[in-house]
Protein backbone atom coordinates (compact mmCIF):
# COMPACT_ATOMS: atom_id res chain seq x y z
CA UNK A 1 0.00 0.00 0.00
CA UNK A 2 2.80 2.28 1.17
CA UNK A 3 4.88 1.73 -1.66
CA UNK A 4 1.83 2.11 -4.47
CA UNK A 5 1.32 6.18 -2.73
CA UNK A 6 4.33 6.41 -2.65
CA UNK A 7 5.08 5.70 -6.49
CA UNK A 8 1.67 7.66 -7.25
CA UNK A 9 3.38 10.62 -5.29
CA UNK A 10 5.47 11.90 -7.85
CA UNK A 11 2.71 12.39 -10.82
CA UNK A 12 0.28 14.35 -8.38
CA UNK A 13 3.87 16.42 -7.49
CA UNK A 14 4.46 17.07 -11.07
CA UNK A 15 1.00 17.77 -12.21
CA UNK A 16 0.12 20.39 -9.45
CA UNK A 17 3.98 22.04 -10.09
CA UNK A 18 3.17 22.35 -13.68
CA UNK A 19 -0.36 23.72 -13.13
CA UNK A 20 0.89 26.66 -10.74
CA UNK A 21 3.92 27.05 -12.65
CA UNK A 22 1.65 28.43 -15.47
CA UNK A 23 -1.02 30.38 -13.52
CA UNK A 24 2.40 31.91 -12.50
CA UNK A 25 3.89 33.07 -15.84
CA UNK A 26 0.64 34.01 -16.79
CA UNK A 27 0.59 36.35 -13.41
CA UNK A 28 3.73 37.99 -13.58
CA UNK A 29 3.28 39.01 -17.08
CA UNK A 30 0.00 40.50 -15.97
CA UNK A 31 2.17 42.23 -13.06
CA UNK A 32 4.56 43.65 -15.84
CA UNK A 33 2.06 45.36 -17.66
CA UNK A 34 -0.33 46.32 -15.62
CA UNK A 35 0.93 46.38 -11.56
CA UNK A 36 -2.13 48.82 -10.19
CA UNK A 37 -4.34 46.84 -12.32
CA UNK A 38 -4.36 43.69 -10.54
CA UNK A 39 -4.53 45.15 -7.15
CA UNK A 40 -7.75 46.62 -8.39
CA UNK A 41 -9.08 43.41 -10.29
CA UNK A 42 -8.25 41.34 -6.77
CA UNK A 43 -10.68 43.66 -4.90
CA UNK A 44 -12.94 43.83 -7.42
CA UNK A 45 -13.17 39.93 -7.85
CA UNK A 46 -13.66 40.01 -3.89
CA UNK A 47 -16.44 42.01 -4.40
CA UNK A 48 -18.11 39.79 -6.91
CA UNK A 49 -17.99 36.87 -4.75
CA UNK A 50 -19.28 38.34 -1.47
CA UNK A 51 -21.83 40.29 -3.19
CA UNK A 52 -23.69 37.63 -4.67
CA UNK A 53 -26.73 39.82 -5.11
CA UNK A 54 -25.44 42.58 -7.29
CA UNK A 55 -26.20 41.91 -10.72
CA UNK A 56 -23.14 40.59 -12.15
CA UNK A 57 -23.28 42.61 -15.38
CA UNK A 58 -23.32 46.02 -13.67
CA UNK A 59 -19.81 45.02 -12.17
CA UNK A 60 -18.79 44.01 -14.84
CA UNK A 61 -19.19 47.14 -16.03
CA UNK A 62 -18.04 48.72 -13.27
CA UNK A 63 -14.51 46.87 -13.21
CA UNK A 64 -13.73 47.81 -17.57
CA UNK A 65 -14.34 51.50 -16.58
CA UNK A 66 -12.22 51.46 -13.85
CA UNK A 67 -9.41 49.63 -16.01
CA UNK A 68 -9.76 51.98 -18.54
CA UNK A 69 -9.42 55.41 -16.58
CA UNK A 70 -6.77 54.11 -14.69
CA UNK A 71 -4.65 52.50 -17.91
CA UNK A 72 -2.56 54.43 -19.67
CA UNK A 73 -1.32 51.60 -22.62
CA UNK A 74 -2.69 51.53 -25.99
CA UNK A 75 -6.60 50.92 -27.19
CA UNK A 76 -5.66 47.57 -28.64
CA UNK A 77 -3.09 45.66 -26.09
CA UNK A 78 -6.13 47.31 -23.60
CA UNK A 79 -9.11 45.35 -25.67
CA UNK A 80 -7.13 42.06 -24.92
CA UNK A 81 -6.06 42.17 -22.01
CA UNK A 82 -9.93 43.35 -20.63
CA UNK A 83 -11.09 40.33 -22.12
CA UNK A 84 -7.92 38.59 -20.20
CA UNK A 85 -9.41 40.42 -16.86
CA UNK A 86 -13.04 39.71 -17.86
CA UNK A 87 -11.96 35.83 -18.49
CA UNK A 88 -10.57 35.74 -15.20
CA UNK A 89 -13.49 37.33 -13.45
CA UNK A 90 -16.32 35.05 -15.54
CA UNK A 91 -15.08 31.77 -13.16
CA UNK A 92 -15.84 33.79 -9.97
CA UNK A 93 -19.38 35.04 -11.44
CA UNK A 94 -19.83 31.49 -12.90
CA UNK A 95 -19.54 30.11 -9.41
CA UNK A 96 -21.56 32.34 -7.91
CA UNK A 97 -24.45 31.61 -10.84
CA UNK A 98 -23.76 28.02 -9.72
CA UNK A 99 -24.38 28.47 -6.08
CA UNK A 100 -27.59 30.28 -6.44
CA UNK A 101 -28.92 27.46 -8.47
CA UNK A 102 -27.39 24.89 -6.49
CA UNK A 103 -30.71 23.41 -5.44
CA UNK A 104 -32.42 23.17 -8.96
CA UNK A 105 -29.30 22.31 -10.79
CA UNK A 106 -28.80 19.10 -8.16
CA UNK A 107 -32.37 18.03 -8.24
CA UNK A 108 -31.66 18.18 -12.37
CA UNK A 109 -28.24 16.18 -11.97
CA UNK A 110 -29.92 13.83 -9.49
CA UNK A 111 -32.87 13.02 -11.82
CA UNK A 112 -30.59 12.80 -15.20
CA UNK A 113 -28.37 10.29 -12.93
CA UNK A 114 -31.40 8.19 -12.17
CA UNK A 115 -33.13 8.81 -16.05
CA UNK A 116 -29.53 7.20 -17.71
CA UNK A 117 -29.38 4.16 -14.94
CA UNK A 118 -26.00 5.23 -13.64
CA UNK A 119 -25.25 4.04 -9.68
CA UNK A 120 -28.34 1.22 -10.07
CA UNK A 121 -26.41 -0.31 -6.87
CA UNK A 122 -27.00 2.61 -5.03
CA UNK A 123 -30.44 4.23 -3.38
CA UNK A 124 -31.93 7.48 -4.73
CA UNK A 125 -31.23 8.89 -1.15
CA UNK A 126 -27.48 8.08 -1.31
CA UNK A 127 -27.00 9.17 -4.82
CA UNK A 128 -28.71 12.76 -3.98
CA UNK A 129 -26.48 12.57 -1.10
CA UNK A 130 -23.34 11.85 -2.72
CA UNK A 131 -24.47 14.21 -5.71
CA UNK A 132 -24.59 17.12 -3.31
CA UNK A 133 -21.29 16.67 -2.58
CA UNK A 134 -19.67 16.19 -5.67
CA UNK A 135 -21.53 19.35 -6.51
CA UNK A 136 -20.08 21.19 -4.10
CA UNK A 137 -16.71 20.18 -4.67
CA UNK A 138 -17.13 21.04 -8.31
CA UNK A 139 -17.96 24.59 -7.73
CA UNK A 140 -15.52 24.64 -4.72
CA UNK A 141 -12.89 23.67 -7.75
CA UNK A 142 -14.11 25.92 -10.28
CA UNK A 143 -13.52 28.74 -7.97
CA UNK A 144 -9.88 27.73 -6.44
CA UNK A 145 -8.67 25.95 -9.57
CA UNK A 146 -7.01 23.31 -7.49
CA UNK A 147 -7.65 20.17 -8.40
CA UNK A 148 -6.17 18.91 -4.96
CA UNK A 149 -9.08 18.64 -2.64
CA UNK A 150 -11.05 17.35 -5.14
CA UNK A 151 -8.33 14.38 -5.98
CA UNK A 152 -8.86 13.88 -2.03
CA UNK A 153 -12.16 13.67 -2.26
CA UNK A 154 -12.44 11.08 -5.55
CA UNK A 155 -10.49 8.77 -4.05
CA UNK A 156 -12.48 8.85 -0.86
CA UNK A 157 -15.73 8.73 -3.20
CA UNK A 158 -14.10 5.35 -4.87
CA UNK A 159 -12.95 4.28 -1.34
CA UNK A 160 -16.37 3.86 -0.70
CA UNK A 161 -18.36 3.32 -4.01
CA UNK A 162 -15.64 0.24 -5.33
CA UNK A 163 -16.88 -2.11 -2.72
CA UNK A 164 -20.37 -1.12 -4.20
CA UNK A 165 -19.44 -2.65 -7.57
CA UNK A 166 -19.71 0.77 -9.07
CA UNK A 167 -18.06 0.54 -12.36
CA UNK A 168 -16.17 3.07 -14.04
CA UNK A 169 -18.14 4.11 -17.28
CA UNK A 170 -20.91 4.84 -14.20
CA UNK A 171 -18.38 7.50 -12.26
CA UNK A 172 -17.21 9.00 -15.76
CA UNK A 173 -21.09 9.15 -16.86
CA UNK A 174 -22.54 11.13 -13.95
CA UNK A 175 -19.24 13.45 -13.94
CA UNK A 176 -20.28 13.93 -17.72
CA UNK A 177 -24.05 14.57 -16.73
CA UNK A 178 -22.69 17.65 -14.30
CA UNK A 179 -21.05 19.08 -16.55
CA UNK A 180 -23.69 19.17 -19.19
CA UNK A 181 -26.48 20.11 -16.63
CA UNK A 182 -24.30 22.81 -15.71
CA UNK A 183 -23.70 24.07 -19.43
CA UNK A 184 -27.25 23.96 -20.49
CA UNK A 185 -27.64 26.62 -17.35
CA UNK A 186 -25.31 28.50 -18.82
CA UNK A 187 -26.48 27.93 -22.08
CA UNK A 188 -29.85 28.84 -20.61
CA UNK A 189 -28.58 32.20 -18.87
CA UNK A 190 -26.23 33.84 -21.83
CA UNK A 191 -28.49 32.82 -24.41
CA UNK A 192 -28.99 36.91 -25.11
CA UNK A 193 -25.53 37.47 -25.25
CA UNK A 194 -23.86 34.57 -27.80
CA UNK A 195 -20.00 36.26 -27.63
CA UNK A 196 -20.17 36.73 -23.78
CA UNK A 197 -21.22 32.92 -23.98
CA UNK A 198 -18.50 31.81 -26.19
CA UNK A 199 -16.23 33.45 -23.19
CA UNK A 200 -18.17 31.76 -20.18
CA UNK A 201 -17.78 28.42 -22.27
CA UNK A 202 -13.75 29.24 -22.84
CA UNK A 203 -13.71 29.68 -19.19
CA UNK A 204 -15.59 26.64 -17.69
CA UNK A 205 -14.98 24.14 -20.24
CA UNK A 206 -11.55 23.71 -19.48
CA UNK A 207 -12.43 23.65 -15.65
CA UNK A 208 -14.80 21.54 -15.94
CA UNK A 209 -12.58 18.87 -18.22
CA UNK A 210 -9.73 19.24 -15.99
CA UNK A 211 -12.26 18.23 -13.54
CA UNK A 212 -13.76 15.15 -14.95
CA UNK A 213 -10.57 13.90 -15.67
CA UNK A 214 -9.29 13.95 -12.45
CA UNK A 215 -12.21 11.94 -10.84
CA UNK A 216 -12.53 9.47 -13.45
CA UNK A 217 -8.52 9.06 -13.35
CA UNK A 218 -8.84 9.05 -9.05
CA UNK A 219 -11.14 5.95 -9.63
CA UNK A 220 -9.40 4.40 -12.11
CA UNK A 221 -5.92 4.57 -9.47
CA UNK A 222 -7.92 3.48 -6.65
CA UNK A 223 -9.33 0.80 -8.67
CA UNK A 224 -5.92 -0.54 -9.94
CA UNK A 225 -4.57 -0.16 -6.17
CA UNK A 226 -7.17 -2.42 -5.09
CA UNK A 227 -6.48 -5.19 -7.50
CA UNK A 228 -2.59 -4.80 -6.49
CA UNK A 229 -3.21 -4.81 -3.69
CA UNK A 230 -5.24 -8.22 -3.72
CA UNK A 231 -2.71 -9.51 -5.99
CA UNK A 232 -0.22 -8.83 -3.00
CA UNK A 233 -1.95 -10.37 -0.74
CA UNK A 234 -2.71 -13.68 -3.18
CA UNK A 235 1.50 -13.86 -3.93
CA UNK A 236 1.88 -13.45 0.05
CA UNK A 237 -0.87 -16.62 0.68
CA UNK A 238 1.22 -17.82 -1.63
CA UNK A 239 2.41 -21.48 -1.11
CA UNK A 240 3.03 -23.35 2.44
CA UNK A 241 6.08 -25.82 1.96
CA UNK A 242 5.07 -28.59 4.39
CA UNK A 243 7.23 -31.65 5.96
CA UNK A 244 4.79 -34.39 6.57
CA UNK A 245 7.27 -37.40 7.02
CA UNK A 246 11.02 -37.22 7.68
CA UNK A 247 12.51 -36.19 4.21
CA UNK A 248 9.09 -35.55 2.64
CA UNK A 249 7.81 -32.31 1.79
CA UNK A 250 4.24 -31.59 0.15
CA UNK A 251 3.75 -28.62 -1.65
CA UNK A 252 0.20 -27.72 -2.43
CA UNK A 253 -0.58 -24.86 -5.24
CA UNK A 254 -4.26 -22.96 -5.02
CA UNK A 255 -4.74 -20.51 -7.67
CA UNK A 256 -3.02 -18.93 -10.49
CA UNK A 257 0.13 -20.14 -11.39
CA UNK A 258 2.39 -17.41 -13.46
CA UNK A 259 5.98 -16.12 -13.53
CA UNK A 260 6.57 -14.65 -10.71
CA UNK A 261 4.70 -17.22 -8.74
CA UNK A 262 6.01 -20.04 -10.08
CA UNK A 263 9.83 -18.29 -9.62
CA UNK A 264 9.48 -17.04 -5.71
CA UNK A 265 7.49 -20.60 -5.11
CA UNK A 266 10.70 -22.50 -6.60
CA UNK A 267 13.02 -20.09 -4.55
CA UNK A 268 11.06 -21.44 -1.56
CA UNK A 269 11.14 -24.72 -2.19
CA UNK A 270 14.29 -25.05 -2.59
CA UNK A 271 15.40 -23.67 0.39
CA UNK A 272 12.87 -25.63 2.03
CA UNK A 273 14.51 -28.88 0.50
CA UNK A 274 18.13 -27.60 2.32
CA UNK A 275 16.34 -26.76 5.69
CA UNK A 276 14.31 -30.27 5.80
CA UNK A 277 17.23 -32.52 3.70
CA UNK A 278 14.03 -33.31 1.89
CA UNK A 279 14.63 -36.04 -0.33
CA UNK A 280 11.51 -36.27 -2.03
CA UNK A 281 9.03 -33.75 -2.56
CA UNK A 282 5.19 -34.02 -4.03
CA UNK A 283 3.91 -31.05 -5.88
CA UNK A 284 -0.43 -31.00 -5.78
CA UNK A 285 -1.68 -29.02 -8.22
CA UNK A 286 -5.63 -30.47 -7.61
CA UNK A 287 -6.03 -26.17 -7.30
CA UNK A 288 -4.51 -24.96 -10.26
CA UNK A 289 -7.52 -23.53 -12.25
CA UNK A 290 -5.58 -23.27 -15.96
CA UNK A 291 -2.25 -25.38 -16.67
CA UNK A 292 -0.74 -23.55 -20.07
CA UNK A 293 2.63 -24.16 -21.54
CA UNK A 294 3.96 -21.82 -19.24
CA UNK A 295 3.09 -23.10 -16.32
CA UNK A 296 4.04 -26.51 -17.44
CA UNK A 297 7.46 -25.43 -18.87
CA UNK A 298 8.25 -23.79 -14.78
CA UNK A 299 6.94 -27.00 -13.15
CA UNK A 300 9.54 -28.56 -15.43
CA UNK A 301 12.00 -26.25 -14.40
CA UNK A 302 10.70 -26.28 -10.62
CA UNK A 303 11.39 -30.08 -10.82
CA UNK A 304 14.93 -29.77 -12.58
CA UNK A 305 16.23 -27.26 -10.20
CA UNK A 306 15.27 -29.92 -7.25
CA UNK A 307 16.74 -32.51 -8.67
CA UNK A 308 19.92 -30.69 -8.42
CA UNK A 309 19.36 -30.18 -5.28
CA UNK A 310 19.37 -33.53 -4.64
CA UNK A 311 15.24 -34.20 -3.92
CA UNK A 312 13.15 -35.99 -6.42
CA UNK A 313 9.67 -34.25 -7.13
CA UNK A 314 6.08 -36.53 -7.65
CA UNK A 315 3.25 -33.94 -9.46
CA UNK A 316 -0.23 -34.79 -8.56
CA UNK A 317 -3.76 -33.55 -9.31
CA UNK A 318 -3.59 -33.63 -12.92
CA UNK A 319 -6.74 -33.40 -13.69
CA UNK A 320 -8.09 -35.09 -17.08
CA UNK A 321 -8.85 -31.72 -18.98
CA UNK A 322 -5.04 -30.63 -17.78
CA UNK A 323 -3.56 -34.03 -18.94
CA UNK A 324 -5.45 -33.47 -22.49
CA UNK A 325 -4.35 -29.93 -22.66
CA UNK A 326 -0.61 -30.81 -21.94
CA UNK A 327 -0.38 -33.29 -24.66
CA UNK A 328 -2.32 -31.08 -27.11
CA UNK A 329 -0.02 -28.65 -27.16
CA UNK A 330 3.09 -30.85 -26.99
CA UNK A 331 4.54 -30.13 -23.30
CA UNK A 332 7.38 -33.01 -22.68
CA UNK A 333 6.63 -34.25 -19.11
CA UNK A 334 7.61 -37.80 -19.69
CA UNK A 335 10.85 -36.74 -16.97
CA UNK A 336 8.68 -35.91 -14.44
CA UNK A 337 6.95 -38.36 -12.09
CA UNK A 338 3.21 -37.96 -12.13
CA UNK A 339 0.58 -39.95 -9.55
CA UNK A 340 -3.53 -39.12 -9.78
CA UNK A 341 -3.93 -37.83 -6.41
CA UNK A 342 -2.50 -36.54 -3.27
CA UNK A 343 -3.07 -39.51 -1.72
CA UNK A 344 -1.11 -41.81 -4.43
CA UNK A 345 1.63 -39.59 -4.46
CA UNK A 346 2.28 -39.45 -0.85
CA UNK A 347 1.94 -43.13 -0.45
CA UNK A 348 4.42 -43.75 -3.51
CA UNK A 349 6.62 -41.44 -1.75
CA UNK A 350 6.38 -43.05 1.47
CA UNK A 351 7.23 -46.27 -0.51
CA UNK A 352 10.35 -44.94 -2.18
CA UNK A 353 11.53 -43.56 1.34
CA UNK A 354 10.54 -47.07 3.12
CA UNK A 355 7.38 -46.45 5.19
CA UNK A 356 5.21 -48.61 5.62
CA UNK A 357 2.18 -47.19 6.83
CA UNK A 358 -0.53 -49.27 8.69
CA UNK A 359 -3.74 -49.18 10.19
CA UNK A 360 -4.24 -50.91 13.68
CA UNK A 361 -6.94 -52.65 14.24
CA UNK A 362 -9.35 -51.65 17.03
CA UNK A 363 -8.97 -53.21 20.59
CA UNK A 364 -12.13 -54.62 21.61
CA UNK B 1 49.34 -41.68 -23.66
CA UNK B 2 51.87 -38.96 -22.75
CA UNK B 3 50.71 -37.03 -20.46
CA UNK B 4 52.61 -33.69 -21.08
CA UNK B 5 53.80 -32.35 -17.44
CA UNK B 6 52.13 -29.10 -16.86
CA UNK B 7 54.27 -26.13 -15.32
CA UNK B 8 54.52 -26.06 -11.84
CA UNK B 9 51.57 -23.77 -11.34
CA UNK B 10 51.61 -21.02 -9.69
CA UNK B 11 48.68 -20.50 -7.03
CA UNK B 12 47.25 -24.40 -5.69
CA UNK B 13 43.92 -24.99 -7.12
CA UNK B 14 41.47 -23.47 -4.69
CA UNK B 15 40.10 -27.24 -4.32
CA UNK B 16 41.17 -30.13 -2.53
CA UNK B 17 40.83 -33.83 -3.58
CA UNK B 18 40.55 -36.66 -1.09
CA UNK B 19 41.08 -40.00 -1.31
CA UNK B 20 38.45 -42.17 1.15
CA UNK B 21 38.27 -45.66 0.03
CA UNK B 22 37.27 -46.59 -3.74
CA UNK B 23 35.74 -43.04 -3.71
CA UNK B 24 37.64 -39.44 -4.55
CA UNK B 25 35.78 -36.47 -2.57
CA UNK B 26 36.69 -33.20 -4.43
CA UNK B 27 35.75 -30.24 -2.17
CA UNK B 28 35.75 -26.92 -4.25
CA UNK B 29 36.63 -23.98 -1.92
CA UNK B 30 36.39 -20.99 -4.03
CA UNK B 31 35.18 -20.10 -7.77
CA UNK B 32 37.31 -21.27 -10.00
CA UNK B 33 38.48 -20.21 -13.32
CA UNK B 34 38.63 -21.45 -16.48
CA UNK B 35 41.97 -22.87 -16.77
CA UNK B 36 41.38 -23.89 -13.02
CA UNK B 37 38.61 -25.96 -13.85
CA UNK B 38 40.37 -27.70 -16.50
CA UNK B 39 43.35 -28.47 -14.36
CA UNK B 40 40.72 -29.72 -12.20
CA UNK B 41 39.58 -32.19 -14.39
CA UNK B 42 42.82 -33.39 -15.78
CA UNK B 43 43.91 -33.82 -11.83
CA UNK B 44 41.16 -35.85 -11.00
CA UNK B 45 40.82 -38.17 -14.16
CA UNK B 46 44.18 -38.81 -13.63
CA UNK B 47 43.63 -39.70 -9.85
CA UNK B 48 41.04 -42.11 -10.86
CA UNK B 49 43.04 -43.91 -13.20
CA UNK B 50 45.62 -44.08 -10.43
CA UNK B 51 43.72 -44.61 -7.69
CA UNK B 52 41.12 -46.88 -9.62
CA UNK B 53 38.48 -44.75 -8.33
CA UNK B 54 35.02 -46.64 -7.98
CA UNK B 55 33.26 -43.01 -7.06
CA UNK B 56 33.66 -39.01 -7.62
CA UNK B 57 31.79 -36.68 -5.37
CA UNK B 58 31.95 -32.98 -6.40
CA UNK B 59 30.92 -30.91 -3.13
CA UNK B 60 30.17 -27.10 -4.69
CA UNK B 61 28.33 -25.82 -1.67
CA UNK B 62 31.00 -23.33 -1.06
CA UNK B 63 29.94 -21.57 -4.48
CA UNK B 64 27.27 -19.41 -5.08
CA UNK B 65 27.93 -19.00 -8.73
CA UNK B 66 28.30 -21.51 -11.15
CA UNK B 67 28.54 -20.41 -14.74
CA UNK B 68 27.87 -22.23 -17.98
CA UNK B 69 31.88 -23.07 -18.59
CA UNK B 70 31.48 -24.65 -15.11
CA UNK B 71 28.45 -26.45 -15.06
CA UNK B 72 29.58 -27.79 -18.28
CA UNK B 73 32.95 -28.64 -17.46
CA UNK B 74 31.31 -30.40 -14.28
CA UNK B 75 29.10 -32.41 -16.80
CA UNK B 76 31.69 -33.64 -19.09
CA UNK B 77 33.76 -34.73 -15.99
CA UNK B 78 31.20 -36.86 -14.80
CA UNK B 79 30.71 -38.35 -18.10
CA UNK B 80 34.78 -39.05 -18.40
CA UNK B 81 34.80 -40.48 -15.16
CA UNK B 82 32.10 -42.63 -15.88
CA UNK B 83 34.08 -43.92 -19.40
CA UNK B 84 37.13 -44.60 -16.46
CA UNK B 85 34.71 -46.80 -14.43
CA UNK B 86 33.67 -43.97 -11.67
CA UNK B 87 30.11 -42.80 -10.84
CA UNK B 88 30.12 -38.89 -10.06
CA UNK B 89 28.02 -37.19 -7.68
CA UNK B 90 27.92 -33.40 -7.38
CA UNK B 91 26.70 -32.44 -4.22
CA UNK B 92 25.70 -28.86 -2.04
CA UNK B 93 24.01 -26.96 -5.55
CA UNK B 94 22.61 -24.09 -2.84
CA UNK B 95 19.18 -23.11 -4.17
CA UNK B 96 20.00 -19.72 -5.99
CA UNK B 97 22.64 -22.17 -7.60
CA UNK B 98 20.59 -24.27 -9.04
CA UNK B 99 17.51 -21.50 -9.77
CA UNK B 100 20.27 -19.97 -11.69
CA UNK B 101 21.19 -23.07 -14.02
CA UNK B 102 17.21 -23.45 -14.63
CA UNK B 103 17.05 -20.18 -15.91
CA UNK B 104 19.95 -19.91 -17.87
CA UNK B 105 18.28 -24.13 -19.60
CA UNK B 106 21.67 -25.63 -18.06
CA UNK B 107 21.14 -29.03 -17.28
CA UNK B 108 23.67 -31.28 -15.67
CA UNK B 109 23.18 -33.67 -18.44
CA UNK B 110 24.16 -37.61 -16.72
CA UNK B 111 25.16 -35.91 -13.81
CA UNK B 112 23.52 -37.41 -10.53
CA UNK B 113 23.07 -34.71 -7.71
CA UNK B 114 22.39 -34.85 -4.12
CA UNK B 115 21.73 -32.23 -1.52
CA UNK B 116 25.32 -32.80 1.02
CA UNK B 117 28.05 -34.63 1.31
CA UNK B 118 26.05 -37.68 3.32
CA UNK B 119 23.45 -38.10 1.38
CA UNK B 120 26.16 -38.31 -2.03
CA UNK B 121 28.07 -40.88 0.01
CA UNK B 122 25.19 -42.86 0.71
CA UNK B 123 24.61 -43.11 -3.08
CA UNK B 124 28.42 -43.41 -3.96
CA UNK B 125 27.64 -46.97 -1.44
CA UNK B 126 24.67 -47.88 -2.88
Amino acid sequence: MTQQDRSHQPQDVGSTMSDDHQTEDRRTEEDQTVEDQTVEDQTMEDQTMEDQTMDDQTVRRRGQDERGASDPAGEASQESRVRQDDDDALLPELVSHLRDHRTSLRQQWAERITQAHLLSSMTAQEVFTEATSVYDNYVEVLKTGSVQALKHYARDLSERIIPRGVETHEVVGIVLLLRDVLARSLFEKYREDFELLNRVLDAYEPAANRIANTVAVSFVEQRERVIRDQQDALLELSTPVLQVRERLLILPIIGVLDTPRAQQLTEQLLHSIRTHRAKLVVIDITGVANVDEAVANSLVDTVTASRLMGADVIITGLSSEIAQTLVTIGVDLSKMHTVGDLQGGIEEAERQLGFRVMKVPDEG
Amino acid sequence: MKVDTPDPPSTPLPASILSQGPNLIVSIHAALDDEQLVRLQRELLDLVGRNRSRGVLIDVGALDVLDSFAARTLGDLAYMAGLRGARTVVVGIAPEVAMALVRLAMRLPLTQTALDLEEGLAWLGS
